[in-house]
Order: C-alpha cells, then sequence, then structure tokens
C-alpha cells in the first residue's frame, strides 16, 4: 500500500517537474503570441534579474549581510565582457571565456570588499558597500582619460553577442522548421544559467557552508562558538555573491550591445535589494518571485493610461510619470500586508508570528 | 592661503547642511534603529514647497524685501514637511515596527519613490530656478569671498543645532527623547508616551530638513525633484561618519563630509599630479568613509555596541 503511495508520489513529482519544464520552454511563445515581442524581451531581463537577486540573497538573505553596493560586481562582470569582446580594445573573445573571467574579477572585488569589513555591521556595512558601489560607478564614468579604459559616460557600445562558432544567438534561425528570434535564442542561454544559478543556490542552503551562513546572520557570536569560521564564511558570502551578480553582468553586456555606467547606480542596487525583500528573503521560490515581479510591474503599469481612458474617457496623467509613483505604492503596500515578503520561508514566517506574539 | 580658505568656508557652509539633514537621519535611527531613506525627499519637498511660496510673493508683492519673503517660504515649508514626516511614519513606519528589520526599509524606499514622483507631477521635470530676492553681497576675507547667504546659512545652522542640544538636554521632551533611545519598553513603563515621542522626533528632523532644503536651494540657485536622493544620501554618510544616533556625531559629520568635498574637489588634482581631477571628489569622500569606517566601526563619536551573547 504504501509502496503504491511513494510510487504514485514520484509520479505525480516527475509530472509537475514535465509540465514546468514544458511551460517554461514554451513561454516565450506564449508571451509572444499574447502580449507582443517586447515582453519576451522583459523575460530576458526578468531572467538576469533573477540570477542577480539569486546573488544578491547569498550575500543579505542567507548570510545576513546587508549589501547596498551589489550592482558594483554586476557592472564589472559587463565590463569585463566589454572590454574583451568589442571593438573598444578590438579584441574579440569567445563568451564562454570571457564570462568565467568576469564572474572571477567580480569575485574577487568581492573579497576585496568583504575583507577590510568584517568587524562592520548593519547599518554601518550598508553605507560602506554603498561608497564602494558608488567608487565603481565613478570610476566607471570617469576612466577616459587620460587613457581611455571605459569610455566614460558614453558607454561602450557594439559588443558582440554570444556566439558558439558559427551560431549567432542574436540572428535569427530556423530550427525544426521553426524560425526562433534573437530574444527567444536569448531567452533558453538565460533559462540554462538561471536554472545553473538556482541549482547552486539550492544545494548551498541545503549545505554544510548554507546552514553556517544562517548560523551567522541569526548570531555571529554563537556561531563562532560553535566553530564556524566566520571570517572564511563571510567572505565566501561576498565572493558567490558577486559571482552570481558578474555573470549576470556579462549576460547583460552581451544581450544589450551596449553599457555605460548609467546602467549602474545606486537604485538598481536598491530595486534588487527590493526584489528579494518583497519576495521573502531567504527563500529561493521567494526571490524568484520578486525578482519577477519587480521586474515586470513598471512595464505593465505603462498601462495605466489605458485603464484611465477606459475610466474617466481621458488620460489626465502620463502614464509613464505615473508608472513609478504607483511602483512606489505598490513597494509599501506589500510591506505593510506581508512584512515577511510575499513568499517567505517557514522559518521566518515562524519567526515573525512569534514576534507578533 | 586664499584657496585654503576658500575651501574652508565652502567645505563649512556645505557641511552645516548636510549636518542639518543628518540630525534628522540620526535621530531616527537613534530611536527606531531605522534609516528613514524618506529624509532626503523630505528635504526635496521643503526646498519645492518654499520655492513656489516665493516665487508667488515675488510676484505678487515685488517690492517685498528679500528676507522677508524668505521668512514666508520658510514658514509654508516647516508645517508642510512636519505633516509629511508624521504622516510617512504613521502610515509607513508605525504598523512595521515589530515586523522584520529590512520591511521598514523597503517601505522608506517606496515612500521616497512616491514622494519624488509625486514632486515631479507638481512641479515638473525642469530644474527650478531659485528667484533672485536675496542680497547678492559679497565681502572679501584675506584674499577668500564669502557672500552673505553663506554667512546667513552657517549662522543659521549653529543657532539652530544649539537649540536642538539644548532641548534634548534640558526639557522634559528631550529627557523623554534620551530615554526612548536607551530602551523604549522602560521608557514606556517610566510613563513615557513612547509614541508621542516617536512623532516629535520625526516632526523635528521634518522640520530641520525643511530648513535645510531652502538653504540648499538657496545656495546652489536651483531646486529639482530629484535633489534629495544624493543630499540624503551624503547626510546619511555623514551620520555613520559621526557615529549614528549622536547628535554630536551627526553635526561633526556633516561638516568633516562638507570639509573633505571641498578639499577633495580643490586638491584632489595636486594630490595625484594631475591624473584625477575634481570629478573625483564623491571617490574621495568615500574613501575617507569607507577608511574611517574600517579603523573606527561604529564612527567617530559612535558608542562601541557590545556585543550581545
Amino acid at each position: 500500500m504504501s509502496s503504491v503511495l511513494s510510487l504514485n508520489k514520484t509520479r505525480s513529482r516527475w509530472l509537475t517537474f514535465g509540465l514546468l519544464a514544458l511551460g517554461l520552454a514554451l513561454l516565450p511563445f506564449l508571451v509572444d503570441a499574447g502580449l507582443g515581442r517586447s515582453w519576451v524581451r522583459l523575460l530576458d531581463l526578468a531572467l538576469l534579474y533573477v540570477i542577480l537577486a539569486l546573488g544578491l540573497n547569498i550575500v543579505v538573505g542567507y548570510a545576513g549581510l546587508l549589501d547596498l553596493g551589489y550592482v558594483a560586481f554586476y557592472a564589472l562582470g559587463a565590463y569585463v565582457y566589454a572590454w574583451l569582446s568589442s571593438p573598444h580594445f578590438g579584441l574579440h573573445l569567445p563568451f564562454w571565456a570571457v564570462l568565467p573571467l568576469g564572474a572571477a574579477l567580480a569575485a574577487l572585488f568581492g573579497v576585496l570588499l568583504g575583507a577590510p569589513t568584517l568587524r562592520l555591521r548593519g547599518d554601518y556595512l550598508a553605507i560602506v558597500t554603498l561608497g564602494f558601489g558608488e567608487i565603481i560607478r565613478i570610476f566607471l564614468n570617469n576612466l577616459n582619460a587620460p587613457v581611455n579604459i571605459t569610455n566614460g559616460p558614453q558607454g561602450i557600445n557594439l559588443i558582440d553577442p554570444v556566439r558558439l562558432g558559427s551560431f549567432d544567438l542574436s540572428q535569427p534561425h530556423a530550427l525544426f522548421g521553426y524560425t526562433f528570434t534573437g530574444i527567444h535564442l536569448t531567452y533558453y542561454l538565460f533559462l540554462l544559467f538561471t536554472l545553473m544559478v538556482i541549482f547552486i543556490s539550492m544545494r548551498l542552503e541545503d549545505s554544510r557552508i548554507g546552514r553556517a551562513w544562517v548560523a551567522i546572520r541569526e548570531d555571529e557570536i554563537a556561531a563562532a562558538a560553535t566553530g564556524i569560521n566566520t571570517r572564511n564564511l563571510k567572505l565566501l558570502a561576498f565572493a558567490m555573491g558577486a559571482t552570481f551578480g558578474g555573470l549576470a553582468g556579462g549576460l547583460f553586456a552581451s544581450f544589450q550591445g551596449f553599457i555605460s555606467p548609467e546602467s549602474f547606480n545606486l537604485m538598481e542596487s536598491i530595486m534588487i535589494l527590493c526584489m528579494i525583500v518583497l519576495g521573502g528573503m531567504g527563500h529561493i521560490p521567494g526571490v524568484i518571485f520578486g525578482a519577477v515581479v519587480l521586474t515586470l510591474l513598471p512595464e505593465a503599469l505603462r498601462y495605466t493610461g489605458d485603464w484611465q481612458r477606459n475610466l474617466f474617457g481621458h488620460v489626465y496623467i502620463d502614464p509613464a510619470d505615473l508608472r513609478m509613483l504607483l511602483f512606489g505604492v505598490a513597494l509599501v503596500a506589500v510591506m505593510l500586508y506581508r512584512p515577511a515578503g510575499l513568499l517567505p520561508s517557514t522559518r521566518r514566517r515562524r519567526e515573525f508570528a512569534d514576534a507578533q506574539g | 592661503m586664499d584657496i585654503f580658505l576658500q575651501q574652508l568656508i565652502n567645505g563649512l557652509v556645505l557641511g552645516s547642511v548636510y549636518a542639518l539633514v543628518a540630525l534628522g537621519y540620526t535621530m531616527v535611527y537613534g530611536i527606531l534603529e531605522l534609516i528613514n531613506f524618506a529624509h532626503g525627499e523630505i528635504t526635496m519637498m521643503g526646498a519645492m514647497v518654499a520655492l513656489s511660496v516665493i516665487g508667488a510673493l515675488a510676484l505678487a508683492a515685488p517690492g517685498l524685501p528679500g528676507v522677508l519673503v524668505l521668512g514666508a517660504g520658510l514658514v509654508v515649508a516647516i508645517p508642510v514637511c512636519v505633516a509629511l514626516g508624521l504622516l510617512i511614519e504613521r502610515v509607513a513606519y508605525r504598523p512595521l515596527r515589530h515586523a522584520p528589520r529590512l520591511a521598514p526599509l523597503i517601505t522608506a524606499i517606496g515612500v521616497s519613490i512616491i514622494l519624488q514622483n509625486v514632486a515631479m507631477l507638481i512641479w515638473g521635470k525642469q530644474y527650478l530656478p531659485f528667484p533672485a530676492i536675496l542680497p547678492q553681497g559679497r565681502h572679501t576675507l584675506y584674499g577668500a569671498s564669502i557672500t552673505d547667504v553663506q554667512i546667513a546659512i552657517l549662522l543659521l545652522a549653529t543657532a539652530i543645532m544649539l537649540l536642538l542640544i539644548l532641548m534634548v538636554q534640558k526639557t522634559r521632551l528631550g529627557r523623554a527623547m534620551r530615554a526612548t533611545a536607551q530602551s523604549r519598553q522602560v521608557a514606556s513603563l517610566m510613563g513615557v508616551d513612547v509614541n508621542r515621542v516617536i512623532a516629535a522626533t520625526f516632526a523635528i528632523g521634518s522640520a530641520l530638513a525643511a530648513v535645510a532644503g531652502v538653504m540648499v536651494s538657496a545656495y546652489y540657485g536651483l531646486a529639482h525633484y530629484y535633489m534629495g536622493f544624493l543630499l540624503g544620501l551624503k547626510a546619511f554618510s555623514a551620520a555613520v561618519l559621526g557615529g549614528i544616533g549622536n547628535l554630536g556625531g551627526a553635526m561633526l559629520g556633516g561638516l568633516l563630509l562638507g570639509l573633505i568635498e571641498s578639499f577633495g574637489a580643490g586638491y584632489i588634482g595636486d594630490l595625484t599630479g594631475g591624473f584625477l581631477g575634481s570629478n573625483y571628489q564623491d571617490v574621495f569622500a568615500f574613501f575617507v568613509l569607507i577608511a574611517v569606517l574600517v579603523f573606527r566601526p561604529s564612527g567617530l563619536l559612535g558608542v562601541r555596541v557590545v556585543e550581545r551573547a
């Protein structure tokens, strides 16, 4: 009897997996047909933000280190990609060589940032990481003289798209009797990386390292007393988070074909933080959900012009001006009604219930 | 010598404005351990409201003396900012007082986005010029020049800070504030109405922010819906530099940050042999901030918090 039940359980689990995989594979086509091509592009961006949010989640969600300069690692990954495969320096290395390099450089900077700040906690750490992010951005903005390294505020363009041999991912291809456009193919590439990052995050969460991070987050002194090497583990958290940031940066550069310091400002760091807090800190499904919602919400709010016309017969406020206002209202409202996030982890929900009771 | 003195004057003026804004951050932080991210936007709102009033008055009664018009602007801007501060505290922070630590931070960010966009809808996206109503006097002091506006900012900021210290040290409300900062629970057991004290803290901080906003826009001659972001960021950095939660620290941090910025802008080219220009002044400021925090993790005047086991 019980064996039949467990068989059913495994079968239904595989069924769920299969349906999920099918859904993810078909998603760009459904979106393309239902909402239009620009939404497929947004889907690609949403996947990038999932990678970024999961990376920051390691630092903030698991290890409890409030990092407001996370976008610096994103920027480093993007610039490494731009330097090594664009006409800027005349280098055109393949993406499988450049992406790991960008991620590695970001990881190195993660350790460089982490090492001097080990003694800082909470909001002091937040302001130092914020300063670090601003310093990187200002350097990117100004390093066009005396030697032109970053091309300053103009940024670097004509960045190579991802190419596998002669297969150019930004061009349409006919496969299996169907034409795949560049953004569809990019979706599958990003999905691959996103699944990899999700997998690594899940394995980390259940590992000795992940539990050590949670212990540090909850009480650093007690963690140290139980024999956890808090210094190394905090540095590892910074490095792991930065690696994902650098990876996302490289993908972003290849996807856009153009980067400038403008894309890597403080607001971007804050947005990524909002994604993980709004979704549910330290909880992978929550973080993914938060990243997708916050990427798509500002775009969805562009439709407020139509709503106004339907409701009042006239567009009173330009939807482009209104959408960020509504976005702010949504941030406040979600936090007021679900302070632990939209999809909090079981542990946080319980903690919160305790604190209330 | 004159360059040094000039940078010193500029730094002190800028620093005293940072200090006023930083006081708002540090008072709220001292009591609630909350980074009130929307504080910079309250400063912006103060500047915008005052600018509107001043513009309208200058148009309606052109003969009025500038100081009077400016005073009228302040008289309107301060209550508006106080009301705004109280509203934000009531709606966005009070319900989350027992929530996870980062939840009020996100509502604060949300509120600041809301305020920015409301200001953009009301006043538009362009830079608003500050009407030329103030005396344009300029004095020369050992080869450096100082304007009447700068002198007024310095004097007013100093007076306000002295009053604030007096208030916190000598009055009943000040004592209640200090008690609440030490322990909310014990303070309420001693009969302190904690909610009222927190509201009063927000009100005072917002009033200071309104004054600072008017000062900044008078100093630069401009106001913009986005001006609060960078100003708030710098003021918050200043509060952290001095040791957040500490009033003296916020003043010291503000003045230091102003000085670092203006000296950085003036001397960074000479220091690096012309390699880095004055566009790196913010880098310089953040480097100093990071260096100070690495060696003194609780800021310059911050008390070293004992780890609770």
